[in-house]
């Protein structure tokens, strides 16, 4: 707790102390907008992160109990099948609720590809019968036993084929964007210290002025902390506001389809981008504080 | 105070002076003089911890120089007011506030509002407060130098040729300054080669003439 006070006591100090160093116009405004374009970059990988979690967990909860059996057969036995396996289904333990989708279901299933006028009745289309399971599962092996004696043109799709591969994608991805967020925080650091370690090089001889009067390491690299610090605070401020706003912006569910309509923050998730300014801010300090030391034994 | 014994101090090549032993007794009042180059500036050095002696013992208020870190020399430094023979100011502060500079960097900033008025005023800069150091005369300069080189109220003051150019008029009046602060109990060391100031100032108060040639400290004669 102390060691703790020692360092944030650093950045208490008097704006007079703060004079002692010169203004650095250029490489202030490099500190300020990279720290920024840093903190934007990291508000999307943030967003990627909490969307593809999302993505998997619903993906395991919900197709994991959905299953889609088709029936495909000349038109005149489709009605009889699919009475046949409803029937097999409603007699299956494990299962939940089966249902047939209704023409109109269908239809809308289609809509996208042929249009609203097709005569789904007339057409040799495959019969569709949701399932959902219950808390236990069913035996998919055994059921397709059974649908293969008494329905022959039942194809049970239990979506465990295409599942797993996507909830791996999703997991690979939320890895990814995590590597992202820790890349971007290791990089404004190395920034940070590069414009740190420049600005005090370039005040090498007002340091030995600081020196001379009786100025110790601590209060010198304070007055450039601070500074920086505080640059960096401004950027990522500013960076994660405008990423934000442009998560904010991107197009809504109705508009897009798919995976991408998931990538905005939901809910509480809208706080875990304020985090990035004060963790940006503790970067700056530990990056600056370390260069600033290092620099001031190197100029001694 | 600060005490040289058999100190040496060597650069690249040369060997600049050895066998140097000086000590800056409480209340001692001691000319340095000798050629240009003979290593005065690095002398003095030597005494405010800005250089380390090649050999022999530096003592700053009882710490071996050798075995101090950063931050010890910097603190021995608010006991030792420096008038630099460049003055090293900052120039993007004003006069004022480079004065106030060796408080405001102990942290005692605040303090400076009480006196730094009288100060300036004792100096005669009370007018110059608010310019930038390259705005001012050489020995308006000097004399902010030496302003700075008191605010912390150090035990010793080391005056590198403190009158070296400015006119004979404005030495006198610094050299009565740092007569004034050794009546008052401080340790002072002036480097100078302007025998004419160290006769005046024999006449305002004892002092010593120590003479660094042939890269030997010697004390000078009474003859000069
Ligand atoms: N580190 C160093 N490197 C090169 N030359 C040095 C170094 N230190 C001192 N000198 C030389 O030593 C001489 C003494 O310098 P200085 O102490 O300033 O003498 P003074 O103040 O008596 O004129 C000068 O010629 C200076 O160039
Ligand atoms: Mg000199």
């Amino acid at each position: 707790m102390n060691g703790l006070f020692r360092y944030i006591a650093v950045l208490a100090g008097d704006p007079q102390a703060d004079r002692t160093v010169p203004p650095t116009g250029f490489t202030a405004r490099l500190t300020v907008f990279t720290a920024g374009a840093m903190a934007f970059l990291a508000v999307f990988a943030l967003a990627l992160s909490l969307a593809t979690g999302r993505i998997a967990d619903r993906w395991e909860s919900e197709l994991a109990r959905t299953a889609t059996l088709r029936i495909s057969a000349p038109m005149d036995q489709l009605d009889a099948q699919q009475a046949a396996a409803l029937t097999v289904l409603e007699t299956t333990p494990g299962i939940a609720s089966a249902r047939a989708l209704t023409a109109e279901e269908q239809k809308a299933l289609l809509e996208p590809w042929f249009g609203p006028d097709l005569p789904v009745e007339s057409l040799p289309i495959p019969r569709l019968i949701e399932i959902v399971e219950t808390e236990e599962g069913y035996d998919p092996a055994g059921l397709r036993a059974r649908l293969q004696a008494e329905v022959p043109g039942a194809v049970l799709d239990d979506h465990t084929r295409w599942r797993d591969p996507l909830i791996a994608a999703a997991h690979r991805l939320r890895l990814l964007a995590v590597v992202a967020v820790v890349l971007i925080g290791m990089a404004t650091a190395a920034m940070i210290t590069l414009a740190a370690q420049a600005a005090l090089a370039a005040n090498a001889q007002v340091i030995r002025v600081m020196r001379l009067v009786g100025a110790q390491d601590m209060y010198i690299a304070g007055a450039f902390v601070r500074r920086f610090t505080l640059r960096g605070l401004m950027g990522a401020v500013s960076g994660t506001l405008a990423g934000m706003v442009a998560v904010l912006l991107l197009p809504s569910t109705e508009v897009a389809g798919g995976f991408l309509t998931g990538l905005s923050f939901q809910g509480l998730g809208w706080l875990v981008p304020l985090a990035i300014p004060p963790l940006a801010a503790i970067v700056a300090f530990f990056a600056t504080r370390a260069a600033a030391l290092r620099t001031l034994r190197d100029l001694s | 105070m600060i005490e040289l014994d058999r100190v040496a101090y060597s650069y690249g090549g040369g060997e600049l002076f050895s066998d140097v032993t000086l000590t800056l007794a409480p209340g001692s009042f001691q000319f340095l003089t000798g050629p240009s180059g003979s290593g005065k500036t690095t002398l003095m050095k030597l005494c405010y911890g800005e250089l380390r002696s090649t050999s022999g013992h530096v003592r700053l208020f009882g710490q071996n120089a050798r075995e101090m870190g950063r931050d010890d020399i910097a603190l021995c430094r608010r006991k030792i007011g420096v008038v630099h023979q460049d003055c090293q100011f900052l120039d993007h502060l004003t006069v004022a506030e480079n004065i106030a500079l060796p408080l405001t960097v102990a942290g005692r900033g605040a303090e400076a509002a009480d006196y730094l008025a009288d100060l300036m005023a004792w100096v005669g800069l009370t007018h110059q407060a608010n310019q930038l150091p390259p705005e001012l005369s050489g020995g308006e300069r000097q004399r902010a130098a030496l302003a700075r080189a008191v605010i912390v109220s150090p035990d010793v003051i080391i005056a590198d040729e403190p009158t070296g150019n400015i006119d004979w008029e404005m030495s006198q009046r610094l050299l009565r300054l740092l007569v004034e602060l050794n009546r008052m109990g401080r340790t002072v060391l002036i480097a100078t080669h302007d025998l004419n100031l160290i006769r005046a100032a024999k006449a305002q108060v004892q002092s010593r003439v120590l003479r660094l040639t042939g890269r030997r400290l010697q004390v000078a004669g009474v003859d000069l």
